[in-house]
């Protein structure tokens, strides 16, 4: 780190050329790798029940789509659609109430910020680093107590003070990329602080908050421990669903597959979509 | 763990200057905006600790609720002397350190592959990512029953197929029960690292390696010189982020083992504890437990937090 010479690229010689290429390969195999059980998983799903308990495994097996069929309920037993219907109304609803507590928060943390508003954002950050699974008890006998068990609404107000503190910290760092001058501008022009977030902030850090919601969206959708204490029959959401699948039933690996792949699709598609922003949401947006 | 951050102090320098003339309507306004999270976060995060805190001072079991009484410390000194309660802490560590020490070192080499050019990266990229983008239970479910099973899991099959009809078909998970939780959690939590360190490699500055290559540095002196001291916050990030989350983790115990064969962790044990075994005092204690490790994890991922956090602000 002596000097800082600007050379012209180097040019790799034979060797380093090879062992670049070799490394891209061991990449490839490395990612062929991690993503072939979800693969196999796909396979397994298109395939008979027979033909998916075969050992040796057949690759080549007919496809078919009974696995799939099975699982929305052709055999007889619950359909998963009350619990899918339950989990998007409990993520989507969860993420709603999410932007809509930590968007003037984050205004309040970034644009015209409140004093010592390092310390509040380390607040909220310390809320997500405490195990919820200890408060898990008294939000049961409370939820017991005021009716709120095997009710949807105790999961949104949950999820939602699950996923504050992320939305928060990623807010905050979009808003604080939200030149000042515009908002004063429209603060001369009489806007109120609605007005302003709704068609000044809004806009402009909608790439953001699009990531932020995707984020909410699959911590909320993923849940489980909550979801298995305080729902039951009338509010089961898909990860419980998937619970019924946890002792073996038989032949019902195809159905396992199909089940597991339906209800990670929201997720896997969120997750997609989300890519570039992921690492922001996953690291409580301590990494851009 | 090696965390030699100096203590930094939180409050750091306010990006922009404060209003000029503190007046306090004008700082209640400025508040306000804030005060609907900040009143939402207190009650339905931190009230409810506080109530396990206080239960757990009780000997309290939900099938006989008349029999409520204080009770000190017992619960505490029952969790710590229960063998099941005291093995579940122990789990814990154990499992938390294993998925997190392993998930680090491929994810490292991971994002050090990832940070190489070469045709088809971003889909290497996708791919690397698509297991962490399962619901962990489904995740579960796709190791205990697809992969893991003794019958037609796709293991044994493998090993069907390399070995011949004599090959070995161990019943993975009832022969090495906290292996096989970890190797899915492993699987499902280097993608996380992996991105989280990828993130620290692009953020180097390609010059200064650069120059250190003109004056002779071969690759390893690079990466132990300069890539490492650049992304070791990055690394303590991922390890402090793992740890808080794979502490946590219920799913896959709950789906892999429920809890047998000695895999019950301190979040399973509550679980169980409570909803099955319905002692409330003695899930509050384990749960204060838990607490208690989480802030010590906490005060230095907040620290780590703070360092990226104000080099970030200053930049």
């Amino acid at each position: 780190m002596t000097t800082l010479t600007t050379a012209a690229p180097r040019r790799l010689p034979f060797r380093g050329r090879f062992q670049g290429a070799a490394l891209g390969v061991v990449a490839w195999l490395a990612g062929i790798l991690f993503v072939l059980p979800i693969l196999w998983m796909a396979l397994t799903s298109f395939h008979s029940e027979s033909d998916a308990a075969t050992n040796p495994p057949s690759l080549a097996a007919s496809l078919t789509l009974d696995g799939y069929r099975e699982f929305f309920g052709a055999g007889g037993g619950a359909g998963p659609w009350p619990s899918l219907i339950n989990s998007a109304t409990a993520s989507v609803a969860s993420t709603l109430l999410t932007l809509l507590l930590a968007l003037p928060a984050a205004y309040a943390l970034s644009i015209r910020p409140v004093k010592k508003w390092t310390d509040v954002l380390f607040f909220f950050l310390s809320t997500k680093m405490l195990p919820l699974v200890a408060g898990l008890l008294p939000i049961y006998l409370f939820a017991k107590n005021t009716g709120l068990l095997d009710n949807i609404w105790a999961l949104v107000i949950l999820y939602t003070a699950m996923n504050l503190p992320i939305a928060v910290w990623m807010m905050q760092s979009f808003l604080a990329e939200v030149p000042v001058a515009i908002i004063e501008a429209a603060q001369i022009d009489g806007a109120r602080l609605p007005t302003i977030l709704w068609r000044v902030v809004a806009p402009i850090a909608l790439p953001g908050i699009a990531a932020t919601s995707l984020i909410c969206f699959i911590f909320s959708w993923n849940e489980l421990l909550f979801a298995r204490v305080l729902t039951g029959v009338v509010a089961e959401t898909a990860p419980v669903f998937l619970t019924g699948f946890i002792t073996s039933q038989g032949l019902f690996l195809a159905k396992v597959c199909a089940a597991s792949l339906v209800i990670s699709l929201p997720v896997l598609a969120a997750g997609f979509a989300a890519q570039d922003k992921l690492v922001q949401g996953l690291s409580l947006g301590a990494v851009k | 763990m090696t965390v030699t951050t100096p203590p930094t102090r939180i409050a750091a320098a306010s990006p922009r200057p404060a209003a000029r003339r503190p007046n306090r309507m004008r700082a209640w306004a400025t508040r306000a905006p804030l005060l609907p999270a900040l009143i939402f976060m207190i009650v339905v995060t931190q009230l409810p600790f506080v109530a396990t805190l206080v239960i757990s001072f009780f000997d309290w079991n939900a099938l006989y609720p008349d029999d409520r009484h204080f009770a000190g410390f017992a619960n505490y000194s029952e969790v710590l002397s229960t063998p099941e309660l005291r093995k579940s802490v122990w789990t814990t560590v154990l499992l938390t350190a294993t998925v997190v020490l392993v998930s680090l070192v491929l994810g490292l080499l991971l994002a050090l592959l990832l940070d190489r050019k070469f045709r088809g990266r971003a889909a290497v990229r996708t791919m690397l990512i698509a297991p962490f983008l399962l619901v962990p239970i489904a995740a579960a479910l796709l190791w205990k029953h697809v992969l893991f099973n003794p019958e037609y899991g796709l293991f044994n099959g493998i090993l069907h197929w390399i070995g011949g009809s004599g090959a070995a078909q161990p019943d993975w998970i009832s022969e090495m029960p906290l292996m096989a939780v970890e190797a899915s959690l492993i699987w499902q939590w280097t993608p996380f690292m992996t991105l989280i360190l990828l993130a620290g490699l692009q953020s180097r500055d390609p010059q200064l390696i650069e120059a250190a290559r003109v004056d002779g540095a071969n690759d390893w002196q690079v990466f132990i010189h300069m890539t490492l001291p650049h992304i070791r916050r990055y690394i303590e990030l991922s390890v402090l982020l793992g740890s808080i989350y794979i502490v946590q983790n219920f799913d896959a115990v709950y789906t892999i083992t429920s809890g047998g064969l000695g895999t019950a962790n301190l979040p399973y044990t509550i679980y169980q504890t409570f909803y099955q075994a319905h002692e409330n005092g003695l899930a509050s204690a384990a749960g204060v437990i838990v607490v208690i490790g989480s802030i010590i994890l906490a005060t230095f991922a907040l620290r780590v937090v703070s360092s990226l956090f104000r080099a970030e602000v200053s930049r």
